[in-house]
């Protein structure tokens, strides 16, 4: 018993060390936030206050920018999840010769490194025209996200039993009903886990929306947020660390909402299984 | 059925629609296999190279995989209150977004940054990181942000080991290196292949953090293949060769992809 609780405390203190370094940079925003004078150093602030966060919340400093990368992220994870689940239905249900070829395909295309499509992206949508569109970097969004959204979905889908679905087609509902009504609802944490990884996938994306978006009211935050730096002249670290915190929220909460339904590391179960 | 073929079906034209339009825009730029061989002529292009398999190596095999697979095997003896805690702020470095952890860590790294207060406070010598060592800063910023996956993966998998094994094993006198290296990791061994592969490729694409940590400076030491990518298609406006370039790269991921498709099917 001796030995068990020196290991415990031994383990306890490395994860302490490693915590504390993992806190110091998280430490600095949320100080800084409140820091009248905040530096990039961490510090406790001499006299807190919550001037940064009245400076930042202005139309064109975080309302625009939140509120473009919400219609492009929302708009894209509706698309995707839609997307997914059609797709994910007849794989899931049907046997098929494509079906294994399909999934393959998927779980390469889900493999591959997305910044390098990106200048092949971009030269495309200069000759189609949706550069520089919200629509544009909508569709986008939902292609690079599908492959993986469509894999988790399936998983998640394998794990309904079939056996419903055929009782609901006895009593005369077709395949899109028994999918609607019956198949969705049942793997509604599923689809959750689908949604909240595609949004928080697409949040924090800053490649995308900065090579196929140029007009600066269409920024969504993570873009803007290069602001504070280059044309605002001097850095103002408080407001940065403040503007950091509102951006972050979200996906913080979400995440946070969804681990504690359907435990931790949601995303891994349906992406490890195979 | 139709219908629900049309989803997927869809989805395969666009991909065939832009996999097209890739190669035509590469064909129509490039004159055969000039870009190619211009790019690994090119001085910066192998720097780039270089840094891209340091970075790599660094961050995602030595830092991440490593790391989380210490801090889960940690977590299994540690205290509860102590796992819930750092496990939070692990995870929480994961899911911030990617500029947002770039900008921390560049304040974290900078000369008059965290860092440095602490090893003043220390009475170790002090420097401008992100100058003097900068492909080993953005590394640490990428081990900060990705180890979170590493460890839920390793949780996972770890959580898996029937624990009579383990039980019997230190019953037969076996110390904790010999039970990690005779049963713990050959019994995780998939696990550490699959998530050495998804780190590796996550890696391979990074740019927010570096670009906003660092530009790929100062002069070209910390750029790595998508910064060197960029830089070349927007910044020199030479569209034809970033594609090509883009496309090593992508051939690089889809080598990588293979190898994972691999694995996976191995453990099905």
């Amino acid at each position: 018993m001796k030995t068990r609780n020196r290991r415990r405390l031994t383990a306890d203190v490395a994860l302490v060390l490693v915590g504390a370094a993992f806190v110091l940079p998280l430490a600095w925003v949320l100080l800084s936030s409140v820091d009248a004078d905040a530096n990039l150093r961490v510090k406790l602030p001499a006299h807190p206050t919550l001037d940064n966060f009245d400076a930042v919340l202005k139309p064109d400093i975080t309302f625009t920018p939140l509120l473009n990368s919400l219609i492009l992220c929302g708009g894209a994870t509706l698309l995707t999840v839609v997307c997914a689940a059609l797709a994910a239905y007849p794989l899931s249900r049907y046997r098929s010769r494509l079906n294994t070829p399909f999934l393959t395909t998927t779980l390469f295309a889900t493999c591959l490194p997305i910044t390098a499509v990106m200048v092949p992206v971009y030269a495309l949508f200069v000759q189609v025209n949706l550069i520089d569109t919200m629509s544009g970097t909508i569709y986008f969004f939902t292609a690079s996200q599908l492959p993986f959204a469509i894999w988790l979905m399936k998983n998640f889908m394998d794990g309904v039993p079939k056996e419903l679905e055929e009782a609901a087609w006895t009593d005369g509902a077709n395949t899109f009903q028994s999918l609607i009504r019956i198949v969705l609802p049942l793997m509604g944490p599923g689809v959750a886990v689908v949604t909240v990884f595609s949004f928080t996938m697409m949040w924090g994306n800053f490649f995308v929306p900065f090579m196929l978006l140029l007009s600066p009211d269409q920024m969504p935050a993570s873009v803007s947020i290069n602001d504070f730096f280059g044309n605002r002249g001097t850095v103002v670290y408080g407001q940065l660390a403040a503007f950091s915190i509102l951006y972050s929220t979200p996906v913080i909460l979400l995440y946070v909402l969804v681990s504690r339904r359907f435990g931790g590391g949601f995303a891994l179960g349906g992406a490890m299984k195979g | 059925m139709v219908l629900f073929l049309a989803g997927p079906i869809a989805y395969c034209a666009y991909i065939a629609f832009t996999d097209l339009q890739l190669t035509g825009q590469a064909e129509s730029s490039f004159v055969g296999f000039d870009n190619f061989t211009a790019a690994f002529r090119d001085d910066a292009f192998l720097n780039a190279v270089r840094l891209t398999l340091v970075f790599t190596f660094l961050s995602s095999i030595v830092g991440q995989n490593t790391l989380g697979l210490a801090l889960a095997a940690l977590m299994q003896r540690a205290s509860k209150p102590v796992r819930t805690v750092t496990g939070a702020v692990v995870v929480t470095a994961w899911v911030l977004p990617e500029v947002v952890a770039g900008f921390l860590l560049y304040a974290f790294f900078r000369r008059e940054g965290t860092l440095n207060a602490i090893l003043d406070w220390l009475h170790l010598p002090s420097q401008n990181w992100l100058f003097t060592l900068p492909i080993l800063a953005v590394s640490f910023a990428n081990v900060w942000r990705g180890t979170a996956f590493s460890m839920l993966v390793y949780s996972a998998a770890l959580s898996e080991i029937p624990k009579e094994v383990t039980e019997s094993a230190e019953v037969d006198g076996a110390n904790s290196w010999q039970r990690l290296w005779h049963i713990t990791l050959p019994m995780i061994r998939r696990s550490i292949g699959t998530n050495l592969m998804l780190n590796t490729l996550q890696t391979l694409s990074v740019f927010g953090l570096i670009w906003v940590m660092t530009r790929g400076g100062p002069g070209n030491r910390s750029q790595t293949l998508p910064l060197f990518m960029y830089e070349q298609a927007f910044q020199k406006s030479m569209i034809g060769y970033g594609t090509a370039v883009a496309l090593l790269l992508l051939v690089v991921g889809s080598l990588f992809s293979l190898v994972y498709m691999r694995l996976l099917r191995t453990e099905a």
